[in-house]
């Protein structure tokens, strides 16, 4: 006996869970893509502690190195974590086009990924975090500084992995999906990543006061070192705005591009 | 159902589609088709690789847009009505579209889940899914385990997730072995029967077009040159021809058969006697029994039937052949133990075909 079953309506939401459903059990299937970055983020930030935390609080009066460098080791953990490399699966295998096939809404499947990667990337700052505060550091903005900053982390990392959908999407290609990760280095490393702005050489300063990362980095370390602090937290949000805004932009227009039945 | 549904009728067309092309820059895939199936019916679409039924079919699913023309499916216009057009359909396409990371359960949920059902409405719809395409155990396993053929079937069970009013299989039995074939074709079947299903089947296999679909659409170079049931195609291209092979007087033997009733012509080639008859399966004993009575030595007695083949080679001056590329007849040498080839004795003419056909 076979029942007769008709497709019903469903939301934006609906359909939205349904995708970030799929994203996020696809994530156990596929820990190599969330745990080298994790443990890169968290080896790099004991050994800079440990090479450069007597350099700096010695040149630096109540200078908190562990505490500056946190943010930095999170940003590297969470920079170009995505399901980017699994939509170009999709692709190539012809998923995308049963997907396709079906009533869903096509802003969803993208918006569906971006939700596992935001949560995604929340949960990576977690090991990262309990690291820091193993190595003694605490938030002066408190718990809710801790939730302020796993949500800022995650929001970037969103902001950063639109440009890998973007590719993915435009291309289906897992090699130029992965040129994205060239970004990851002016981004990540033309910046106060390591010391103060203001001991870089002048002409670094100069390059990092026009990335984002800067000011991400500036709105972080506010929570851990001084305090929620208005100023940092707006620049730091204004920053992943502008990104978020320039990505999201190519990402969904590349959606757009592969969907348009063309 | 032989033949084309009346368009008038309120419900009865489940595909229309009126000059519709697919352009890709300069190159045609699709050109100005017109075709019509009924609702019910399976139809089969049948040409060699890269004649455009692939095209065909993503544009009737509303995977690629038309370039000109229009199509109908379920009774929703593809380009502009997309969304009604996928609930109403399922489609599994030439390769099969599955992530091989899922098992065979998680995917079958995720397509019920994208079409609204409820946790109770999905656990029950798998059980009957995998009874209807007998997939079983091996829905709890990742996919990469899958064999080609159970790739397949589950591919066809994501497009059975609901029923939907018209179903596409595009080349859904190309690359298995003649097993899984025959599976397939039974479950296309079974889907059209319980079902009242209306399947649009691409293929270039010649057996398949001619044992599942009630109707033939034979597509050549972005263009249906034929259409019709199987056995009026065939019929459209000759005569069922027996072929004598012998030792001794042909002379006696050609006045014997040519008085069996049923013979129309008998033509003699050296050794070999060609009898054209209405009808082979019945005549072909009376022809033995004539030439027992001569004084010939009979060597071989071989029956030829028109096939799909030869109606493809009639309009386009090539051959399909089972599974492969076009081949030009000119480098098509013919078993001459062959069943299903060589074209006999055209009586008619391309376009006069046509016009028994359409």
């Amino acid at each position: 006996m076979i029942t007769a079953v008709r497709p019903r309506p469903t939301g934006f939401f609906h359909d939205t869970a349904t995708i970030a459903g799929r994203a996020l059990r696809a994530v156990p299937k596929d820990l190599s893509a969330v745990v080298p970055p994790v443990l890169i983020a968290v080896f790099f930030f004991v050994v800079n502690v440990a090479t450069l935390k007597g350099l700096t609080e010695g040149s630096i009066s109540g200078f908190d190195y562990t505490a500056f460098q946190m943010p930095t080791a999170i940003l590297l953990g969470v920079t170009g974590v995505s399901r980017a490399p699994a939509v170009v699966l999709d692709v190539q295998d012809g998923y995308l086009d049963r997907l396709l096939l079906t009533p869903v809404r096509r802003l969803s499947i993208l918006v569906g990924h971006m939700v596992a990667d935001v949560v995604v990337a929340a949960c990576l700052t977690v090991p990262i975090l309990l690291v820091g505060f193993i190595l003694g550091v605490r938030f002066a903005a408190g718990p809710l500084g801790v939730l302020v900053f796993i949500v800022m982390a995650a929001a970037w990392s969103l902001a950063f992995a639109a440009f890998g959908y973007a590719i993915a999407l435009k291309t289906g290609n897992p090699a130029a999906v992965q040129s994205s990760f060239l970004l990851f280095f002016p981004f990540l490393f033309l910046t106060s990543s390591y010391v103060p702005r203001e001991q870089l050489t002048p002409w670094l300063q100069r390059v990092a006061a026009w990335n984002p990362v800067t000011y991400i980095l500036d709105g972080l370390r506010s929570l851990a070192l001084t305090g929620r602090q208005g100023r940092e937290l707006a620049t730091a949000a204004l920053a992943i705005g502008i990104v978020a805004t320039l990505s999201m932009a190519m990402c969904f227009r590349a959606l757009a591009g592969r969907v348009k039945q063309a | 159902m032989t033949t084309p549904p009346s368009p008038s009728g309120p419900g009865a067309v489940a595909i229309a589609a009126s000059g519709l092309s697919r352009r890709f820059g300069t190159t045609a895939a699709v050109d100005g088709l017109d075709l019509s199936v009924g609702r019910g019916e399976i139809y089969g679409f049948l040409g060699p690789n890269g004649v455009g039924k692939s095209t065909t079919v993503r544009m009737f699913c509303t995977l690629l847009a038309p370039s000109a023309g229009t199509a109908m499916v379920a009774g929703h216009d593809v380009a502009r009505e997309p969304d009604a057009v996928r609930s109403r359909i399922g489609a599994a396409l030439q390769e099969v579209a599955l992530d091989p990371k899922q098992t065979g359960t998680e995917l079958l949920r995720l397509q019920g889940r994208l079409y609204g059902f409820t946790r109770p409405e999905i656990a029950d719809r798998l059980r009957e899914i995998a009874d209807l395409v007998d997939i079983g155990d091996a829905l709890d396993r990742p996919i990469q385990t899958y064999s080609g053929g159970m790739k397949r079937r589950l591919d066809l069970a994501a497009a059975l997730v609901y029923n939907p009013d018209v179903l596409f299989l595009d080349e859904p039995t190309t690359g298995l072995d003649p097993v899984s074939r025959r599976r397939v074709w039974e479950e296309v079947r079974r889907l059209n029967q319980q079902l009242g299903m209306t399947i649009f089947l691409t293929t270039q296999y010649l057996e398949e077009a001619d044992t599942l679909a009630d109707r033939v659409g034979i597509i050549d170079a972005g263009r249906l040159v034929a259409e019709g049931a199987p056995a009026d195609l065939k019929r459209s291209v000759g005569q069922d021809v027996i072929i004598v092979r012998l030792d001794g007087d042909a002379a006696s033997a050609v006045d014997a058969v040519g008085r069996v009733p049923g013979v129309t012509t008998v033509e003699r080639r050296h050794d070999e006697l060609f009898v054209s008859v209405e009808n082979g399966a019945a005549t072909i004993g009376p022809v033995a029994v004539a030439l027992a009575g001569t004084e010939v030595a009979l060597r071989d007695l071989t029956l030829r039937t028109p096939t799909l083949d030869d109606v493809f080679l009639e309009l386009t001056g090539s051959r399909i052949q089972n599974g492969d590329s076009r081949t030009d007849e000119s480098d098509s040498p013919v078993d001459a133990t062959d069943l299903t080839a060589t074209p006999t004795h055209p009586t008619t003419t391309r376009s006069e075909k046509m016009e028994a056909v359409r």
